[in-house]
């Protein structure tokens, strides 16, 4: 769609570069590390996560709130 | 019984003159948080279990217990069981409503304990103020634990669903100018509330209520679509609406709106959440300016759209528009973020605070955006959905697992556990925007930029004068005939630069009032 093209190539203007650089140049370290990171946190989850996990999700009974 | 009586305050300010509607109305936000509560074992009444937390929490905070007693030789302490004891649950009820020195309001709603953080003047602030009440749970849990209030210790979820069809809900509330009409808010918002769920959504293991024919769901982007079944309405707990019509702005009605929302789910990513409060006060603005595509946007069914949205991780899958056209929800956030950038350029981002959170929305949004549509794993550290759904399919594909599988409800429910030792949403490396200090101290201490700075205040400094406090007054009992009510009907008014003089030259309630009255 070429509007959004426009929208994404859009320089200067209000938001300041090196907000927007700070923010995608932290966002793209932090997505490759997590994907090294994966196995890692999946031990951890094998660790860490409730025993019987049937039972613990059959007693987490909520009344309805708003 | 005493009657209040209102005592002229200068918080108030003067009228508005006529030339006010040019000047951008300050986004006064918060957010509240009804939290699903459990027991490590056995069952309690979530009534009563709520209403432990919140006195637990009062008790340790009045000096009953020290504000430290983590640190504290504990010595087993029997005085807040024996307290509890004492007083009939209906009693406990009426008094689990507490206001806390940070202004937040923490109390028991329905069968949850909920915070309603204060009155903040930016998304960054109102972050802080969230985490803020993830801390005050976790201090309560402590408390009652400290007391032995219960037979076993309560575990608190910050989520909105129990995976059983019952749901609690996480709040938002924007200060609007009443003179948008609300049929102009109601086109304004839909478009924005259903599609910003990409970034906002905190996910959820399959779904709650289903068409008939619809095939399983393995997993969706927002704990909250499965409930939502009218557009507009009032209701909150039944047949919910996309747009809430509550009209009760705890403010001046003749200048005042305050939108209620109720569409969103409670994230644990704080930039999920700034993202959520910035691009709902942004589009606030600019609804308010008229600076709006949203005929272009309005979705031809929004309740299933929303349903549609939400059951779709691809992010691909396009409905239907009013207009016919068919748009994926990225190009109608790429649309709103467009208007966003020209009404930056046109009329700027005052309005969204004095602090960076109007460029930073912009540039977050965007990112986000970017992000998402490339490839959503990518934002794995900023979206509560993708994290989780990474989570879930990991474990899944690791141990051969059916889609529906108790192990992955069970990580969904786990990924909001408050405690620190089993929460799964502290181990998936999500970004921060406030720090442990910002948000020890946002525990404590109120904003300084609203009118929560004078509530807070008046809490701490004259709690045995302080009769009672809301959203828009503190009322004082003196000890004298009649109490005395100070109004705070401006949001805005009532801030430390407004009143930190006011209170330092005022040691007692008295001195206070006096003071605003002469």
């Amino acid at each position: 769609m070429p509007e959004r093209e426009q929208v994404r190539r859009r320089e200067g203007g209000r938001v300041e570069d090196a907000v927007v650089e700070e923010a995608t140049v932290a966002g793209a370290d932090t997505a490759a590390k997590l994907k090294n990171d994966l196995d890692d946190l999946l031990d951890e989850i094998d660790e860490v996560l409730e025993d019987n996990a049937e039972e613990f999700i059959k007693n987490y009974v909520q009344k309805g709130g708003q | 019984m005493k009657h209040p009586i209102a005592v002229d305050v200068r918080l108030n300010g003067s009228e508005p003159d006529s030339t006010s509607n040019l000047v951008a109305l300050a986004k006064i936000l918060g957010i509240e948080t009804e939290y699903g509560i459990a027991q490590t074992q056995g069952f309690m009444d979530p009534v009563l279990a709520s209403t432990i937390l919140v006195n637990a929490y009062a008790a340790a905070q009045s000096g009953k217990v020290r504000w430290d007693f983590f640190d504290e030789a504990p010595g087993r302490d029997a005085r807040g069981r024996a307290n509890f004891d004492a007083m009939p649950p209906m009693v406990e009820t009426h008094l689990a409503n507490t206001v806390l020195t940070n202004g937040a309001r923490f109390y028991v709603d329905h069968a949850h304990p909920e915070y309603s953080s204060p009155e903040c003047s930016s998304a960054l602030e109102a972050v802080t103020y969230d985490v803020a009440g993830e801390l005050v749970l976790r201090r309560a849990v402590a408390a009652a634990a400290q007391m032995k209030a219960a037979e076993a210790d309560f575990v608190v979820y910050k989520n909105n669903s129990d995976g059983k069809g019952n749901s609690y809900g996480c709040h938002e509330n924007y200060l609007v100018d009443r003179a948008l009409s609300f049929d102009a808010i109601v086109a304004s918002v839909i478009p924005h509330f259903i599609t910003r769920s990409v970034f906002c959504g905190a996910g959820k293991v399959g779904a709650e209520r289903r068409t008939e024919g619809e095939p399983d769901v393995a997993f969706q982007l927002t704990q909250r679509a499965d409930f939502f079944e009218e557009v507009v309405g009032l209701e909150t707990t039944v047949k919910r609406p996309l747009v809430n019509t509550r009209d009760e702005p705890h403010a001046d009605p003749k200048r005042f709106r305050r939108l209620h929302v109720i569409i969103g789910d409670a994230n644990m990513s704080e930039v999920a959440t700034f993202l959520k409060l910035s691009t709902t006060a942004l589009v606030l603005a600019m609804a308010e300016h008229h600076a709006l595509p949203q005929i272009e946007l309005m979705p031809a069914d929004p309740v299933q759209a929303f349903r549609h949205i939400s059951r779709d991780v691809s992010l691909r899958a396009p409905f239907l528009l009013e207009s016919g056209r068919l748009v994926t929800a990225i190009d109608v956030q790429w649309a709103l973020f467009e208007a966003a950038v020209n009404f930056a350029e046109r009329v700027g981002l005052e309005m969204l605070g004095a602090d960076r959170s109007g460029l930073l929305c912009l540039a977050r949004w965007e990112e986000v955006l970017t992000q998402l549509e490339r490839n959503p794993e990518e934002a794995a550290s900023t979206v509560d959905w993708v994290a989780k759904h990474r989570l879930v399919e990991g474990f899944r594909e690791r141990h051969g697992l059916e889609p529906t599988s108790a192990k992955l409800r069970a990580i969904d429910l786990q990924y909001h556990d408050l405690r620190p030792e089993k929460s799964l949403a502290l181990r998936v490396g999500l970004e921060r925007l406030s720090t442990d200090d910002q948000t020890r101290t946002a525990e404590i201490e109120p904003p300084q930029t609203t009118r929560a700075f004078f509530r807070g205040r008046c809490i701490s400094r004259y709690q045995e004068a302080v009769e009672s406090a809301n959203w828009d007054s503190v009322v004082f009992d003196l000890g004298s005939d009649p109490l005395r009510r100070v109004p705070m009907m401006d949001p805005t008014r009532g801030t430390a630069e407004e009143t930190s003089a006011l209170f330092e030259t005022s040691p007692t309630a008295v001195d206070l009032l006096q003071a605003l009255e002469s």
